[in-house]
């Protein structure tokens, strides 16, 4: 592809993202935008409601006491391929 | 970078004001009933943008906002951290809110942040170095702080002054103000068995510029005592609400504040409790 | 008998190690329950951190196996900072080594991006160009451009279907993940991030574009990392996205 054709099929590719993209940029600071959801702030000055015991349990499963496994959607998550959760890495072709 | 628009309230007014909670953004914008300014906890608008400091801009157009740090470690026995302390003046020169407070108590040590406010000990050598903490955050901020009374679980050994004798040591030799959480008084005089009338009655009302009101959860210790934990999970119990009502006899009226941090609740819930502070708050105001 | 602050916290962090001396309940006894209230509460509220970056890895593991590795990682990674929206950059590197989690390993990438979501939710406020910019400058002189990326953009190259795994465990019929490798885009349109994955090539083509290489380069790293490279889709995605904030023309001579 000699350099002139190429520059010529990137102002159609623009051309084309620039058709099926409406969004225009507004002003940042308007005040709708900060409706949306947010994230909970991470610091606070509350104590730990009630008990006194998570910070001493905790500690069970410190070294090679750890007999927990996970348990949430990765030990039932089924893929496709009817792998389970402990699918197999993909090894990336990359380009040389 | 002082934003000017932002500089609209100077100071707190004698009314209530609650923890804000960016769930509430909405109804605050609605209608904000019987609350007149707001505290942030410093540390999570430490950011460099996006929502929540753009509701921050938003909401401090409308109402006086309380910047109140949680984080900065005053009552530790290593140097104060200088970042953090730039993030601090980043943000109150930006914002230039109506009150900046922390706390009398200690949250890192050798560079490990534990998120907790920790006792310390009460002796001539800790009220030398938070003497000289707060007079560095004065300065570096330059702008009077509020520091306030801890929720205290256990007791020192070591410790020769009353808490009410360190705090007012503290504000000669600085010159700082105080905020006393009227709750963190109630938890601590239980759990240590001192007298809490006896803590107000001792207390430099005149130097302080805010009250806290929060919520606590009960525990027992492992005599059996009741130990109560300062949960801020829940509304403000009766006994602190008279607490209140006796100090505010004494002092006169000053910015309230409603602490709710865990289990936060709807905002008409929230906004109730304000109410609750005003009628107290009304007696006082002739 | 002076409590020094560095046993108070290795005490808070070790529940094996005793309470230290010179800390009392109100009759003078020796605390020790009271003082679990501390322990308590570092451990509640470093979890509780950690809980509301890493919502995903939570649901992909479980509340109870989330909490109790927390409560590892913070006794091996306690905060450096007070500023805890910055906390857990070591959870990726954390659940590489974690043994009871070493049959899944996708988990790093997932909590890739949440840390990224988190960083791009709190980034600076840029204004995204305006696209028709694009096109007033001339082809050949785009491609010798640089297109400048907002600070909210951030790219993980995963070779695990990370994107999708992420939307299926966050979000209500996603599709379910398929396995192959994905480039995971997040972009912060106005103040919510986003997580795309990227079409063939459009990894190549922003990790190019984020080290600053002109627009012509990055697009030929592009089309040799993939023949599918289609640039009219990741062009859409990163205006969509707002994640163009500059095109900076080289200077001629």
């Amino acid at each position: 592809m000699s350099y002139h054709v190429k520059s010529l099929a990137v102002a159609g590719a623009i051309a084309a993202a620039l058709t099926a993209t409406s969004t225009v940029p507004a002003a940042a600071a308007a005040k709708e935008k900060c409706y949306g959801v947010s994230l909970a702030g991470q610091n606070d000055c509350k104590a730990g409601a009630g008990t006194t015991c998570a910070g001493t349990s905790t500690v069970d499963y410190q070294g090679n006491a750890f007999t927990l496994v996970p348990a949430g959607t990765c030990a039932s998550m089924e893929l496709p391929e009817g792998r389970m959760g402990s699918m197999e890495e993909l090894k990336r072709d990359l380009p040389s | 970078m002082l934003d000017t628009n932002l500089a609209k309230f100077e100071t707190l007014p004698n009314r209530p004001g609650v923890g804000y909670k960016p769930q509430h953004f909405a109804d605050i914008m609605e209608d904000a009933g019987a609350v007149e300014w707001l505290e942030v906890h410093a540390e999570n608008y430490m950011g460099d943008g996006g929502r929540p400091l753009a509701q921050l801009r938003h909401l401090a157009e409308q109402f006086p906002i309380s910047v109140h740090g949680v984080g900065l470690s005053i009552g530790g026995n290593d140097p104060l951290d200088v970042d953090h302390l730039k993030r601090l003046k980043h943000l109150c020169d930006w914002l230039n809110p109506a009150s900046f407070s922390e706390h009398l108590a200690w949250s890192t040590h050798d560079g490990a942040y534990l998120n907790d406010l920790i006792a310390l000990p009460y002796t001539e050598a800790t009220v030398s170095s938070v003497a000289d903490h707060v007079a560095q955050v004065q300065d570096v901020l330059g702008r009077k702080m509020l520091l306030e009374n801890p929720s205290s679980y256990l007791a020192f050994a070591e410790s020769t002054l009353s808490e009410v004798d360190f705090l007012a040591e503290v504000v000669k030799r600085t010159g700082c103000g105080l905020l006393l959480d009227i709750n963190n008084v109630f938890i601590s005089a239980n759990n240590l068995k001192i007298g809490a009338i006896d803590y107000i009655d001792a207390f430099p009302l005149e130097h302080v510029g805010e009250f806290h009101l929060g919520g606590h959860d009960e525990d027992v210790d492992d005599a059996g005592e009741v130990l109560l934990i300062d949960s801020h999970g829940r509304e403000v119990v009766d006994p602190v609400w008279a607490l209140f009502d006796y100090t505010l006899g004494k002092s006169g009226p000053r910015p309230t504040l409603i602490e709710w941090d865990a289990n936060v609740p709807p905002w008409p819930e929230l906004a109730a409790e304000a109410t609750r502070a005003t009628q107290i708050l009304d007696k006082v105001t002739s | 008998m002076s409590v020094k602050q560095s046993d108070f916290k290795n005490a808070i962090f070790d529940a094996g190690l005793p309470v230290p001396n010179g800390l009392c309940n109100p009759d003078g006894a020796p605390a020790q329950k009271r003082f679990s209230v501390y322990r308590n509460n570092v451990a509640v509220s470093l979890s509780e951190a950690l809980e509301v970056t890493f919502p995903v890895v939570r649901t992909l593991v479980g509340d109870e196996f989330f909490k109790a590795m927390a409560g590892v990682f913070l006794r091996q990674h306690a905060p450096s900072s007070p500023v805890l929206m910055r906390y857990g950059a070591q959870m990726p590197a954390f659940l590489d080594s974690f043994e009871p989690v070493a049959h899944l390993g996708y988990l790093p990438d997932v909590a890739r991006i949440e840390l990224a979501l988190t960083r791009s939710y709190h980034a600076a406020d840029t204004m995204p160009i305006d696209p028709q910019v694009l096109q007033s400058i001339a082809p050949d002189d785009l491609l010798l451009a640089r297109l400048h990326l907002a600070p909210s953009v951030h790219l993980i190259r995963s070779n695990w279907p990370a994107a999708s795994l992420y939307h299926a465990n966050s979000t209500p019929n996603a599709t379910p993940p398929v396995m192959q490798a994905e480039d995971v885009l997040i972009t912060r349109p106005e103040y919510d991030p986003a997580v795309t994955a990227l079409p063939a090539g459009g990894g190549a083509f922003v990790a190019a574009l984020l080290i600053g290489t002109p627009l012509g380069e990055a697009l030929k790293t592009a089309s040799a990392a993939s023949d599918d490279f289609d640039f009219t889709t990741v062009l859409g995605l990163l205006l969509a996205g707002g994640a163009l904030i500059k095109v900076e023309e080289h200077q001629k001579g």
